[in-house]
């Protein structure tokens, strides 16, 4: 005898409820009430997030939700945007679009973030969706010009394409021509990370001129600058856009017809681009900067005050990158200017040298987290940094929640004290309560971690690099930070002890990459063992692990929560420890 | 919290006894089991307290899933034994000594190693450690290109001798970030396939100096599946024997994609300028390499288009 609530709505009712809940985190909640809501969620759920592509397999995402439309994936850890994985370490695409293509016919977007893609995968999907819509690739590679011809010929619907900063193989720039004429429903390209021969001028202003919806247009650094007007006069809906090549012999003619141009784009709120930046050209873009709230200027290698007369025009920025050119100087004109700004991300022009080469210090941030009262997200490459300029930060800016701090020397410590910074990121994670991811730098030891245990219970994301002591230091971070969900080690002396003492932290967490440190060959085997739920992957190109004394520490450590078990698609220099004693596979 | 951080271990309770929290095996050579007492080394930190960390693995309970940090140690025997001697028959718990980085033959550390708690900041450190600073390949590239690429004369509109002498006054220009560069050590990392070999690899041609160790480095890369592979990009060369892949005696070629686009021969023009002009690497079968030298169109004979 089955019980009916009398006060049940009937599933298309909750349905339509649910429908208004887009957040993973929500839909999760709601999927777990009951039993009747899990089903009638996971039949309704369109998007999915699956953060680390091996936590889960493409069999389960597709037995549990029948009806995706929307899938982003994420593949390599982050550290291999520096090298640090060595290539061929994994992170397919094609084997969740060959599931995808027979389960999902109506799949309408897939965003993807450091993986393979190859030409085939590309060819794929564009094959088997046919109302797919919305292609991101970020810092993604393994595909070339051809993939994207096939994309561009057969996606008839296709809204979106963005490559941002994927590695793309160059073989021919006639791939944009295989847009059929009929295809007008661009809104959104960036291609601004192709190569110099990669895009065909006249197919793309053939294309902007079809498409009256286009918002986002980012070119790639081949175009050059005289070919800006053009485009836009074809496109002045467009809210953001990137240049190419801002260089050029200068020339009145020339320089008015651009400046026309950008004045007649009401809609424009983005710029990026800059690459070779002319000064003298900057001032054709004055009309929109009042405007503009977001400014990529971080290939401009403009001096300081070209880029204080710039900033200045732009009231309403709201994040901006920038080189370390800008200076302290730059830096305080923008915490005059920009009340607005939430974001700054500061990059290095001459990462490698001795010596700084330009005027930019501590200070410089300091004087933005003064002037600034909306600052959230700071990235900074510096020199140099105090203990006070931190805690003054800390105690001018408690909003901030992302705060990545990029000492260039290792271990350089507080260079007027000569202590180590432990005390100043003591104070950030003290004082910004909502602090959700944190990057350190300098000289730290255990406090500092000692700290951030007590203090950053909503931190989500942590790198470390040459810090610490001891393994005290990672089991404060382990026992301490609640919300931790991914943590990124390297050259630290971390060992065993901390890591096998908070192994069940490890499940509750997306995942642990730790290179250059103490962990042991013995210490991953035991985890492995232990803990099933982990896939615990040493990576060693020095050959396999075994042939080594067990208390040989391992290069890299890669462990991440996963209910699809080990992985079958590892190089010769990748092994996972898993809980069969004779599974460690010999290379 | 009262009273500030109170570390687990130290003060209260029954910490000495160590009874919770999984034992540890220490090796010995007659395998003797005792549990392990963790002190907290001789370092700049203020270690007023001793931390006894088990072995153990904690399953639920402090630090686990609850992610709550309990105070003194009766939470480790909430942990329960579930570690015994038999699991840990030769882990050996080892410390380095001078708590600095281990050895690691991935990336060249000697600029890390060097650095001591003394706090004194080491010259130009940065520039042989891999991956640091944590800047992405693309960007590195670009700010590379674009100091190679000829900066347009400011004459006209603008603030022409200012912006002139600005340039001048600074430190940085385009010749100087070319040579400082190359010369410390830019993410000279360039793509590796070897025809027949679906997985390429990356090798950072600023750890050679010359054709033969980059050569010698691909052999021992790609030709031998020795134990002793060296990482990608990691320590210096040693030149020894001559390259079979320079001299034409291998079945395999060393060729290059060039900045227009062209295949070459690896080896034709002098070393620095071979640096500025490769894009990518190809091992190539000899057989499929005739009329290479000197100049070599990729095999699909693929039109260039121009940008304009």
């Amino acid at each position: 005898m089955q019980k009916k609530m009398a006060y049940s709505f009937p599933d298309e009712v909750l349905e339509h409820v649910f429908s208004f809940i887009q957040s993973d985190k929500d839909r999760n909640a709601v999927s777990m009430v009951c039993k009747s809501w899990y089903e009638i969620e996971r039949w309704c759920r369109r998007k999915i997030f699956i953060g680390n592509c091996y936590a889960v397999s493409p069999r389960i995402m597709i037995r549990r939700f029948p009806e995706i439309r929307s899938v982003e994936l994420k593949g390599k850890p982050h550290f291999a945007d520096f090298n640090l994985v060595p290539e061929g370490w994994g992170g397919y695409i094609l084997p969740w679009i060959v599931e995808m293509a027979g389960a999902y016919p109506w799949l309408e977007e897939i965003r993807l973030k450091r993986m393979v893609v190859t030409d085939e995968s590309l060819e794929l999907i564009a094959k088997s969706f046919k109302n797919f819509k919305v292609l991101v690739l970020s810092f993604c590679e393994g595909f070339s010009t051809d993939g994207l011809a096939a994309i561009a010929a057969s996606c008839k619907n296709l809204k979106e394409l963005d490559l941002r900063e994927s590695e793309v193989d160059d073989l021919s720039g006639h791939w944009l021509s295989h847009f059929p004429e009929t295809y007008t429903s661009l809104v959104s390209l960036n291609i601004s990370c192709l190569g110099s021969d990669e895009v065909s001028f006249s197919a793309l202003e053939r294309l902007v001129g079809r498409c009256p919806n286009l918002r986002t247009l980012q070119l790639n650094r081949a175009v050059p600058l005289d070919k800006i007007a053009t485009i836009l006069r074809r496109a002045p809906q467009l809210v953001e856009f990137g240049t190419g090549t801002y260089a050029a012999e200068l020339r009145p003619d020339v320089f008015s017809n651009l400046a026309g141009a950008f004045s007649s784009c009401k809609e424009l709120r983005s710029l990026s681009g800059f690459w070779d930046v002319v000064p003298a050209y900057l001032p054709a873009i004055y009309s929109v900067c009042s405007r503009i709230s977001s400014l990529n200027l971080s290939y401009a290698t403009i001096q300081s005050h070209d880029l204080i007369k710039l900033v200045c025009h732009c009231p309403s920025l709201q994040r901006l990158l920038v080189l370390d050119y800008i200076e302290d100087s730059g830096l305080e004109a923008l915490a005059s200017s920009c009340k607005d700004l939430q974001e700054l991300r500061v990059f290095p022009s001459d990462p490698f040298g001795a010596e700084p080469n330009v005027s930019l210090t501590e200070q410089g941030l300091v004087a933005v987290s003064l002037g600034c009262p909306k600052l959230q997200s700071v990235l900074y490459f510096c020199h140099q940094m105090t203990n006070s300029a931190l805690v003054n930060i800390a105690q001018n800016r408690p909003n901030l929640t992302r705060f990545r701090l990029c000492i260039i020397a290792p271990r350089k410590p507080d260079y007027v004290t000569l202590e180590p910074l432990d005390v100043g990121f003591g104070a950030i994670v003290q004082h910004c309560k909502d602090l959700r991811r944190l990057s350190l730098s300098g000289l730290l030891t255990d406090r500092v971690f000692e700290y951030i245990g007590t203090y950053a219970k909503k931190l989500e994301m942590l790198s470390v690099a040459f810090a610490g002591d001891s393994d005290l230091g990672l089991h404060h971070v382990l026992s301490g930070c609640e919300s931790l969900r991914k943590l990124e080690i390297r050259d630290c002396s971390f060992g065993d002890k901390a890591l096998l003492a908070n192994a069940a932290k490890l499940e509750t967490m997306r995942s642990l990459w730790m290179s250059s440190c103490s962990v042991s060959f013995g210490a991953c085997k035991l985890l492995g063992q232990k803990m099933p739920r982990l896939n615990v992957e040493v990576i060693d190109e020095r050959g396999p692990p075994d042939s080594r004394p067990e208390s040989c520490p391992v290069e890299k450590l890669y462990i991440y929560r996963s209910v699809a078990g080990p992985r079958f698609d590892m190089p010769p220099f990748v092994w996972t420890m898993d809980d069969e004693d004779s599974a460690l596979r010999l290379s | 919290m009262e009273g500030g951080l109170v570390l687990l271990g130290g003060g209260g309770g029954g910490g000495g006894s160590g009874s919770g929290g999984g034992s540890s095996g220490v090796s010995t050579n007659e395998s003797a089991v005792s549990k392990v007492e963790v002190v907290s080394e001789a370092s700049s930190y203020p270690a007023e307290s001793e931390l006894e960390l088990g072995l153990g693995l904690s399953l639920g309970g402090s630090g686990g899933a609850t992610g709550k940090t309990k105070v003194g140690t009766s939470s480790w025997g909430e942990c329960g034994r579930i570690l015994t001697a038999k699991d840990f028959p030769s882990v050996v718990s080892h410390r380095a000594n001078n708590g600095g980085p281990s050895v690691s033959v991935s990336g060249t550390k000697r600029a890390a190693e060097s650095v001591s708690h003394e706090g004194g900041s080491p010259t130009g450190v940065s520039s042989q450690v891999v991956g640091w600073p944590p800047i992405r390949a693309y960007r590195m590239n670009s700010l590379v290109n674009q100091a190679k690429a000829p900066r347009a004369e400011d004459d006209g509109i603008g603030e022409k001798d200012k912006a002139k002498d600005s340039f001048k006054k600074k430190p940085y220009n385009g010749n100087k970030i070319n040579s400082a560069v190359n010369e410390k050590g830019h993410l000279g990392f360039v793509k590796v396939n070897m025809d027949g070999i679906p997985i390429g690899r990356k090798v950072d041609l600023n750890a050679h100096s010359c054709y033969e160790s980059l050569a010698q480095a691909l052999e021992d890369m790609f030709l031998r599946s020795a134990p002793t592979i060296n990482s990608i990009g990691a320590e210096k060369e040693q030149v020894t024997k001559p390259s079979k892949l320079l001299d034409g005696s291998s079945e395999f070629v060393l060729t290059y994609e060039d900045k227009e686009g062209d295949w070459m021969l690896v080896g034709d023009v002098p070393w620095r300028m071979f640096l500025s002009s490769v894009r990518r690497l190809r091992i190539m079968r000899t057989s499929e390499a005739n009329g290479l030298a000197p100049r070599f169109h990729d095999r699909n004979e693929r039109q260039r288009s121009k940008p304009i």
